[in-house]
């Protein structure tokens, strides 16, 4: 790592002209991308951006890295078997909620159950946006969309719960509009040992263009969004006298210096916890919304097991060749 | 009953085929084998055939839990398990009624009398008991009571009767070594070894086979042994082995002579898993065997790690290509070296999931949205998927796209003896890696094989993404323009299309013009072959035309086609191979011969349609 090249986001920009929608947070997460990945301490030939199929899936083809553009759903797949077959690899995958949770949502708690050691971003914007507008498994209840003109009837996954429940070692949620911070996100991602799963809460200017403003719009976000971070106090609010707190097995908002309440008694986030009840609640939270590392628990890597493994069974096999496998066990010489 | 002989005398037979039948629970596979091993290593050349039920454990004594096993051992160079049954081996009603038929008059009849009671008679369906109707008078039956025999040899053991019933099998193999003049050394070895850690269960098996042996030999209606003499097999080392085991071998050995580490993707399916049970045996050829959570993972993971540079194989039965088809689409599009293995099972649907068939063909061939032309391969035989599953790794590498190799349930779970071959007997494969970073794109391409270069994460200045969407044809960037594409299209097909130019040519057996040529792929070589040199060796214009390489065909296949008046396509299927000749190479007297009952050919039935196509007036023309 210490031979790498000082690189800039430059070094990471394809020749090719993006081609999103004007005003799409798509922008913002591959520019974040772009700019985390001078900070990563890894060459450029040692990266590989892999994705599925969406708006979010040509994310490959702007990255001057290795990439595959795969097909639809299979990006968690692909890349298992990339990291599998070298696990020196820095391993992204970049996905949406149809990709991830609908036609790959198999691929998708796999991965995460397995704790391999790449990064999954899931660009959440709660529809479908290349195929023009259609419900996703994260559109919510009543949402009005092409295939639900009289409201949507199918109730929505929630990715945190999802990841979670597969025993998602990391998860974090963020604000798709907020450069600095979602670059921070994916340094932090990119260091975490084991399966990253980060949601981002996009904005589709076309077909659902609004929908994660409580925490995405400057006005509202303060007082609608607790951004947790480990060691710290789950304290937000425009005046920053909002907390969270344990309330029998119920988290509530309380306000410091209201009914008694001081900052002694507002929640300090321990991301790092490996019981998940308390990141399953915050997951759930919709008042305010959670953002941030809601769950950072490290356990060995696939990966790391599996080469561990065979470096384990080369040793013990003592330098076998294929030519002793073949006249392994019973053979018989004819003359 | 005809099976009373006064004297007894030992005849000298060229092969004997024997059927062993029972229970799913009785051991009947591995009674088979061990006859099968033992003859091996006396030097006969042998072929197995296990027929199963697709139940894991079936009700005892049911029809449907009836499992199967027949092997051939011969003086001669064999091709197939056998037609015609010398002996047949039934453990209980069921097996017998479901086997019979395939018995002719005369043959030998093995029973175990102490399954013959009135519940298991009538679980197999029989109103009276056919070993005292008369109804088996045709038969030379030997009648032995085995289960309680077998009960008598291990008494003084002190086990429970459900562990002395498991010896039955021991008892039945000891009795039919006696018959053919097997040595017993081989079978005790095996028990020593395997049981290494339960010596009561070495003893008691032991105890049964060698009971056994001694009955058979007291039995006075026992009264001819036969002895089958060794085989002119060429000289060498041998071992047992089969299809599946050779597949995954085949691929072990292609990785190291293309210094490349192996990836496997796979999900377990029927018949193909064994060749995944034997890759995750082997991390210390760096194998990297992947258990996937569906079969598109399986192939998805294999594109993954060919991207990253492995030699990546994915392995499963017509059902999961199924599945593949839009990712195998994917490998082609984006000219991904890769293997994929399909080891054919009945179908359509879940279908006959133990049984053979090779009725995935036009699946591999055409199985995909858009113009997608893949190599296709196919096996021989349980020795030759060794082979081909170095072929098809080299076609892959060289040529950098995806092959699919065929075999299936026959071949993969059949055996036979393999001349064993190292890797200094087998030759370097030279995957088509890039070089030069200068002005290279992805779709920098070899002038002649038209293979584009292939360049994985690690290698400094060869950054570049790939994908499902069109590319251009020299930047490798994403691309819509219609004469493009178009150009794209065909040049994908031109790089299959020159594979011809690197496979061997269409060999004949038999006749090498003449009245009829036998056409015949993959896995039914066996019988094509022994029909075809019985046919030829009568003096019959027949040859035998068998395919490995189906896409590309091989370059000769047109001059071997002109040169019979008739052709005659045999597969087991309604005819697919049948049209993609008739498709590829239009203008011959095209026949066809299917059979689609889970079962292979026998050679009897390949001969006298030889011989009905041969007189046939009829004049197809295409």
């Amino acid at each position: 790592m210490t031979d790498v090249k000082k690189y800039t986001f430059k070094d990471f920009a394809s020749d090719q002209e993006v081609r999103w929608c004007p005003g799409c947070d798509d922008y913002v997460i591959l520019r974040a991308v772009q700019k985390a990945l001078p900070e990563i301490g890894r060459k450029k030939e040692d990266i590989v951006f892999i994705s599925g199929i969406g708006c979010s899936s040509r994310f490959p083809y702007y990255m001057n890295t290795f990439g595959i553009h795969g097909i639809h759903g299979r990006a968690a797949a692909i890349a298992t078997g990339t990291k599998l077959a070298n696990p020196d690899l820095s391993v992204w995958v970049i996905t949406g909620d149809g990709d991830a949770l609908a036609i790959g949502g198999n691929h998708t708690i796999h991965a995460i159950r397995r704790n391999i050691n790449m990064n999954v971003i899931l660009f959440n914007n709660e529809i479908y946006g290349l195929t023009k507008g259609q419900f996703s498994p994260t559109s919510l209840l009543g949402q009005r969309t092409k295939t639900s003109p009289f409201g949507n009837t199918q109730p929505p996954f929630n990715p945190g719960e999802l990841a979670i429940g597969s025993n998602g070692r990391f998860f974090a949620r963020i604000s798709g509009n907020k450069p600095k911070e979602l670059a921070a996100m994916f340094i932090q991602a990119e260091q975490f040992k084991g399966l990253s799963f980060i949601e981002v809460l996009q904005n589709c200017v076309i077909f659902n263009d609004g929908a994660h403003d409580l925490v995405n719009s400057k006005e509202t976000r303060p007082d609608n969004q607790v951004y947790v971070e480990h060691g710290k106090k789950m304290i937000f609010g425009h005046d920053n006298n909002k907390g969270l707190r344990l309330n029998g097995l119920k988290l509530e908002v309380v306000t410091i210096g209201e009914n008694g309440i001081t900052e002694e008694d507002i929640l300090v986030h321990d991301a790092h916890n490996p019981d998940p009840t308390l990141h399953f609640m915050l997951t759930r939270m919709t008042n305010p919304i959670v953002t941030g590392v809601i769950r950072a628990v490290e356990e060995m890597p696939y990966d790391e097991r599996f080469v561990g493994q065979m470096e384990e069974r080369i040793q013990a096999s003592k330098g076998i060749t294929f030519d002793d496998l073949v006249e392994s066990g019973e053979t018989y010489v004819l003359d | 009953m005809s099976n009373h002989f006064s004297h007894k005398s030992s005849s000298e037979l060229d092969s004997v085929v024997i059927r062993f039948t029972g229970d799913s629970g009785d051991g009947m596979q591995l009674t088979g084998t061990q006859f099968a091993d033992t003859s091996a290593l006396m030097g006969n050349d042998i072929a197995t055939f296990p027929n199963y039920p697709s139940e894991i454990r079936a009700p005892q004594g049911s029809l449907f839990g009836v499992s199967g096993f027949q092997v051939q051992v011969s003086n001669q160079d064999i091709a197939t398990p056998g037609d015609e049954l010398d002996m047949l081996v039934a453990m209980n009603p069921a097996a017998l009624k479901t086997n019979l038929q395939d018995l002719a008059p005369g043959k030998m009849l093995l029973v175990d009398t102490d399954a013959f009671t009135g519940k298991n008679l009538k679980k197999a369906g029989y109103t009276t008991n056919p070993l005292e109707d008369g109804s088996l008078d045709a038969y030379r039956v030997i009648a032995a009571p085995i289960t309680s025999k077998t009960k008598a040899a291990l008494l003084d053991l002190g086990m429970d009767n459900k562990s002395m019933d498991r010896s039955k099998n021991m008892f039945t193999l000891g009795m039919i070594y006696w018959i053919y003049g097997r040595s017993m050394d081989h079978t005790i070895e095996f028990f020593k070894k395997k049981f290494k850690k339960r010596p009561i269960v070495i003893e008691a098996n032991t105890r049964a086979l060698k009971a056994g042996n001694v009955y058979a030999e007291n039995l006075e209606l026992i009264a001819t042994t036969y002895q089958v003499r060794p085989a002119k097999l060429k000289k060498g080392k041998y071992r047992i082995i089969m299809g599946n085991q050779a597949t995954a071998w085949g691929f072990i050995a292609a990785a190291k002579k293309a210094k490349k580490e192996l990836f496997l993707g796979s999900y377990p399916i029927t018949p193909a898993s064994d060749i995944l049970h034997e890759l995750v045996k082997h991390p210390e050829f760096r194998v990297k065997s992947f258990q996937a959570e569906d079969e598109i993972a399986g192939v998805a993971s294999t594109i993954g790690a060919s991207f990253a540079g492995d030699l990546a194989i994915t392995t499963t039965s017509g059902p999961g290509l199924a599945l593949k088809g839009e990712a195998i689409g994917l490998a082609m599009m984006t000219e991904m070296p890769m293997v994929i293995v399909d080891v054919q099972r009945g179908g359509p649907s879940t279908g006959l999931p133990t049984k053979t068939e090779q009725s995935d063909l036009l699946q591999a061939l055409y199985g995909r949205n858009g113009e997608s032309p893949v190599i296709v391969v196919a096996a021989n035989s349980p020795s030759h998927c060794f082979d081909m599953a170095f072929e098809a790794s080299r076609l892959a590498l060289e040529h950098m796209t995806p092959v699919i190799l065929m075999t299936d349930g026959y071949i993969a779970n059949g055996s036979e003896p393999w001349l064993i071959k190292k890797l200094a007997d087998l030759p370097d494969i030279k995957p088509h890696i890039a070089k030069n970073p200068e002005g290279w794109t992805p779709y920098t391409r070899d002038k002649d094989t038209l293979a584009r270069e292939w360049a994985y994460p690690g290698m400094t200045g060869f950054e570049h993404r790939i994908g499902g969407l069109e590319k251009h044809i020299e930047t490798g960037n994403v691309n819509m323009q219609p004469l493009n594409h178009e150009e794209m299209v065909k040049l994908r097909a031109e790089k299959v299309r020159r594979v011809a130019n690197d496979i061997p040519d269409l060999k004949v057996e038999g006749a090498q013009e003449g009245d009829l040529l036998v056409v015949g792929w993959g896995g039914t070589y066996g019988a094509l072959h022994m029909a075809v040199q019985s046919a030829f060796g009568h003096g019959k214009k027949v040859g035998l035309a068998h395919f490995n390489y189906i896409n590309p065909l091989p370059a000769n296949t047109a001059e071997v086609l002109g040169k019979f008046k008739k052709i005659v396509v045999c597969e087991l299927n309604e005819g697919q191979m049948h049209r993609v000749l008739l498709m590829e190479h239009p203008g011959h007297n095209y026949f066809k011969y299917n059979k689609v009952q889970g079962l292979p050919f026998t050679i009897q039935e390949l001969m006298d349609r030889f011989d009905q196509v041969m007189a046939s007036e009829k004049i197809v023309t295409a």
